[in-house]
């Protein structure tokens, strides 16, 4: 039998997108339903003066509407942040009240004032209209270099500043750079994104008040969760009578993970009014309310030896984490940042500085990689500029700095368990022939194009995270995975995961781990996911957590199964536990002929007694029923690392660029369904280059969104991208039981980088993200002046 | 309001709709046909992309008072007797599609392509694909999907 383990599966769940079958939120129409329109403020900061909803109450098809007061004087909770950050001076993070609906004052353009219901979404839209509300403006804090300085947004927190955290030893940094040969010095800006799943966000809210059931179908990457906090801490409806189902999701990459104002407002407001709510999101209030991701500004210090030696790094950052905390917003810039950007160097001290700030804009959270880009980006781009400045060639300056000895307790929190970066650098740099570089040079150089060739080697810590070392640094949940594999009585199997799938390919995946341990065939295994009622409570899928943490619990569970079924095959084959073996399907007493399948097995433990022929009585003490449920904590992160290179051609007359070869190397552990990691490789790096090249997010100075459709934002589409050659190395995680690594967000974490350096590679200076046309042009003509001008 | 006529994935349809309706609109809500989806505001991400007389048009810029008499296919109109069309099966064979939501338009503009151009290269498959936008895939497969289909049809 060929294991499944590894295996090009096509997946499962592919059909029913195929066919137009998928059940997305916004194509579930209930019994007697009614349309939300959200009224947003137009506004970045002011102070609501008066809100006067008569005459739009009065309107043709309008059943009801709700304001901040009503949320208030129901005592409905705000919106939290999880996660505990402490300042360098002791003192916890400061985090204003984040009410579902705006009370007294709205703090960026989009944010949730009203929310009016109709019989239909026009009838709400035109009503909408005729709410009457007055703002008093205020001056906007945008620009999160500035936000410091500038009017306090919320009131007691000072300076804007959510927190001032540090890590590393900062007088053993000092002295590194003391006895530097040289310091290499950049300021960088992370550039801010919008997620843009293609699936727009979508709710409904169904409360049937004769049984007192609240359910809500929603757009969430983690329904289980979503629940926990709407029931916890919004106070809406008690967990045991609360449902939240996340049926199929349109993409999530981060933005998905949290539960919004509209969650919380359309769950509570169909108790109010007794009947279900609809609401689906336009493209432009995902623009205006999705969280953003990035946004960074740091000055990062390295210091080196003359033979390239890195012998400290220091890093300042201002993150801009905007209007609110949001549910992941506080860790993102901190412990999914911090700790990486040490990359893959044995770098002997590190001093890091982060401080989160305020301002008027779109609540910044994780965005696929959600810290971990951010920290590759800053290591890679000073590392590329510290090999030029000594004259060492790339690969050279990286490999002479690599970790080289497993397990490696890093300087500042991780231990890394396993790797070799030497082999995924040493097959990328053969995959992408780059020994002929100068050659492709050449041509391109005979086509009037520049070439640059740019190389970025990362590290990510995911596989989050284990409970007892998240929550002793401020999570405020446990970060383990459940998993129940449930026999059925005829033989086949099906199994709840407390992971989410919005384009993984878990239903395929899972199978194949489950169908592996098993030895059951996965067109006989379901994989249920995604509804509070079905399964165990469950932590969601972000941090490309599903296959490492939620992959392990349903390893787990199928070990459980197969130790019960010991047990129940030896009391049939008249042998005793101990000398069963377990093997593709079939368990066997040892030295004899003597088999029983595991579907038989099954089949005995929902029968357990005599009836006619059948004959399958449980040994004494074994309960009848054959399911078994994990709750999996990981015992660390697991850490995949790899090396991209990346080739542009800039066009000097229009400074355009264009990725014309990309090579990325990853080591993922062990891979259960190549198909699937490539899929996921390729889709990491398409975003990465869309965030190098096209993407940003742009506020002006009033605090408006000028990037708020996708006629401003650019996408990237397809032919903005070459063929991207993909391949592996592999050391498997020890930290789970699958071997597996996580591969979802490194290609967003390795690529921007990778395209950067080559950028500069090509043209000789440094440019920002994203490279658009128009930037790489200017930073030509300026080079052209400098050589003039000499 | 007035009533039109047309056809909708072979079946006669006619119903009295309202002069504004989009495409989208009317069959997403008013047939249940949910397989077309809704992406966008701008007439940007082509997730709502079907054939109008045979041709790839954005539903969600098409309004049905200017679709009388014509004949309408969508994502569920593709598959033959429950038999998926090689479009569909090679983006399944190729993994062309992760979370799903803009493989609808994917596909029929996918198809479209192949009736207007055979054989088309990798270049042109992308030029075409450009009015269709894939958050996920980072549309490498998608176009591997649409030449191996090319050669099967």
């Amino acid at each position: 039998m060929i294991s499944l383990i590894g295996s090009k599966v096509e997946r499962k769940e592919d059909k029913k997108f195929l066919t137009g079958k998928g059940r997305y939120t916004a194509d579930i129409n209930l019994v007697h339903q009614t349309y939300a329109y959200f009224i947003r403020s137009p506004h970045a900061r002011a102070k609501i003066k008066s809100l006067d909803i008569s005459k739009a109450s009065k309107s043709p098809g309008i059943v009801k509407i709700f304001t901040g007061d009503d949320i208030a004087r129901e005592k409905i909770g705000g919106l939290i942040a999880g996660w505990k950050i402490v300042s360098q001076d002791g003192k916890d993070m400061k985090v204003p009240n984040h009410p579902p609906l705006a009370k007294d004052s709205v703090n960026y353009v989009g944010d949730h004032v009203a929310v009016v219901i109709g019989e239909s979404l026009e009838e709400a839209k035109n009503a909408a209209d005729l709410v009457n509300i007055s703002y008093s403006m205020q001056k906007a804090v945008v620009n999160p270099g500035e936000a410091m300085q500038s009017e306090t947004i919320h009131e007691g927190i000072d300076n804007n500043l959510c927190f001032d955290f540090i890590l590393g030893d900062k007088n053993k940094t000092e002295e590194s750079f003391s006895s530097a040969d040289k310091i290499v010095k950049l300021d960088l800006r992370n550039n801010r994104l919008i997620p843009n799943a293609m699936e727009p966000r979508a709710c409904i809210g169904d409360y049937n008040p004769s049984s007192d059931e609240l359910t809500l179908y929603t757009t969430s990457q983690n329904p289980h969760l979503s629940r926990l906090v709407l029931s916890a801490f919004g106070g809406i409806h008690p967990e045991h009578k609360f449902r939240v189902v996340a049926p199929d999701v349109g993409g999530g990459f981060g933005s998905k993970i949290y539960a919004y104002a509209e969650d919380a407002v359309t769950a509570w407001a169909s108790k109010k009014i007794e009947r279900p709510i609809k609401w689906v999101a336009e493209r432009s209030e995902s623009f205006l309310s999705d969280c953003h991701g990035r946004d960074h500004i740091t000055h990062v210090e390295l210091a080196i030896k003359n033979d390239g030696k890195i012998t400290g790094l220091k890093v300042d950052t201002i993150a801009n984490i905007g209007a609110y905390a949001s549910l992941f917003s506080t860790v993102t810039p901190t412990y999914l940042y911090a700790p990486l950007i040490l990359g893959l160097y044995n770098i002997p001290t590190a001093f890091i500085n982060v401080k989160a700030v305020f301002t008027n804009t779109a609540p910044v959270d994780a965005y696929r990689g959600a810290g971990r880009p951010e920290a590759t980006y800053l290591i890679e781009r000073i590392v590329h500029k510290a090999a030029n400045e000594i004259g060492m060639d790339q690969a050279e300056f990286r490999r002479k700095n690599f970790v080289n000895e497993f397990p490696h307790q890093q300087c500042l929190v991780h231990n890394i368990d396993s790797g070799d970066y030497n082999a995924h650098l040493d097959k990328a740099l053969e995959v992408a022939d780059y020994k002929n570089f100068k050659n492709r040079k050449l041509e391109s150089t005979k086509k009037g194009k520049l070439r640059g060739v740019g190389f970025s080697t990362y590290i990510e810590a995911c596989g989050i995270a284990p409970s007892a070392v998240v929550m002793s640094i401020g999570c405020g949940v446990g970060l383990w995975e459940s998993a129940e594999v449930r026999f059925n009585a005829t033989g086949n199997v099906s199994v709840f995961t407390g992971s989410h799938s919005h384009g993984q390919g878990h239903d395929t995946t899972f199978a194949q781990i489950v169908g592996d341990r098993l030895g059951v065939p996965i067109e006989s295994i379901d994989i249920i996911h995604g509804d509070t009622d079905k399964g165990p409570f469950g932590m969601g899928t972000y941090g490309s957590r599903s296959l490492a943490v939620g992959g392990s619990a349903i390893a787990k569970a199928c070990d459980k199964i197969i130790e019960k079924g010991k047990k129940v095959a030896a009391h049939m084959l008249e042998g005793k536990p101990e000398d069963i073996d377990f093997k593709e399907g079939d368990f066997i007493l040892k030295n004899s002929n003597k088999k029983k399948t595991i579907g038989e097995i099954a089949f005995a433990c929902y029968l357990p007694g005599q009836y006619g022929d059948a004959k399958s009585p449980l040994p004494p003490g074994v309960e009848p029923g054959l399911k078994e449920t994990s709750f999996y904590d990981p015992i660390n992160f697991s850490f995949p690392a790899g090396t991209h290179i990346c080739e542009v051609e800039v066009d000097q007359n229009t400074g355009e660029t264009k990725v014309v070869k990309y090579t990325a190397v990853d080591d993922f552990g062990t891979i259960i369904n190549p198909m699937i990691v490539e899929g996921q490789v390729h889709g990491g790096i398409a975003q990465g280059i869309g965030q190098a090249l096209y993407e940003n997010s742009h506020y002006d100075e009033s605090g408006q969104l000028t990037t708020a459709s996708y006629m401003d934002y650019t996408m990237p589409r397809a032919d903005n991208f070459p063929q991207i050659q993909v391949d592996y190395t592999t050391t498997p995680a020890t930290s789970n039981p699958l071997g597996s690594k996580g591969c979802g967000e490194a290609g967003a974490i390795a690529s921007p980088p990778a395209v950067i350096n080559a950028v500069i590679d090509a043209i000789g200076t440094d440019v920002s993200m994203p490279a658009t046309a128009e930037k790489v042009w200017k930073a030509l003509k300026k080079n052209d002046l400098k050589k003039t001008a000499a | 309001m007035a009533v039109i006529s047309l056809s909708v994935n072979g079946k006669k349809i006619s119903k009295e709709v309202s002069d504004n309706i989009l495409l989208s609109d009317f069959l997403r809500d008013k047939l249940a046909l949910t397989g077309t989806h809704v992406g966008c505001d701008t007439s940007q991400c082509g997730a709502c992309v079907v054939h109008l007389d045979g041709n790839s048009v954005k539903s969600c810029t098409t309004l049905v008072a200017d679709c009388k008499d014509s004949k309408i296919t969508t994502i569920e109109g593709l598959a033959n007797n429950g038999k998926m069309h090689v479009m569909q099966e090679s983006f399944k064979k190729h993994h062309g599609l992760q979370c799903g939501f803009c493989t609808p338009g994917m596909v029929m503009s996918a198809v479209d392509l192949l009736q207007k151009n055979k054989n088309p290269n990798e270049q042109e498959i992308r030029d075409w694909l450009e009015g269709n936008i894939c958050r996920c895939t980072g549309y490498q497969n998608i176009v591997a999907a649409v030449k191996d289909a090319a050669s099967k049809m």
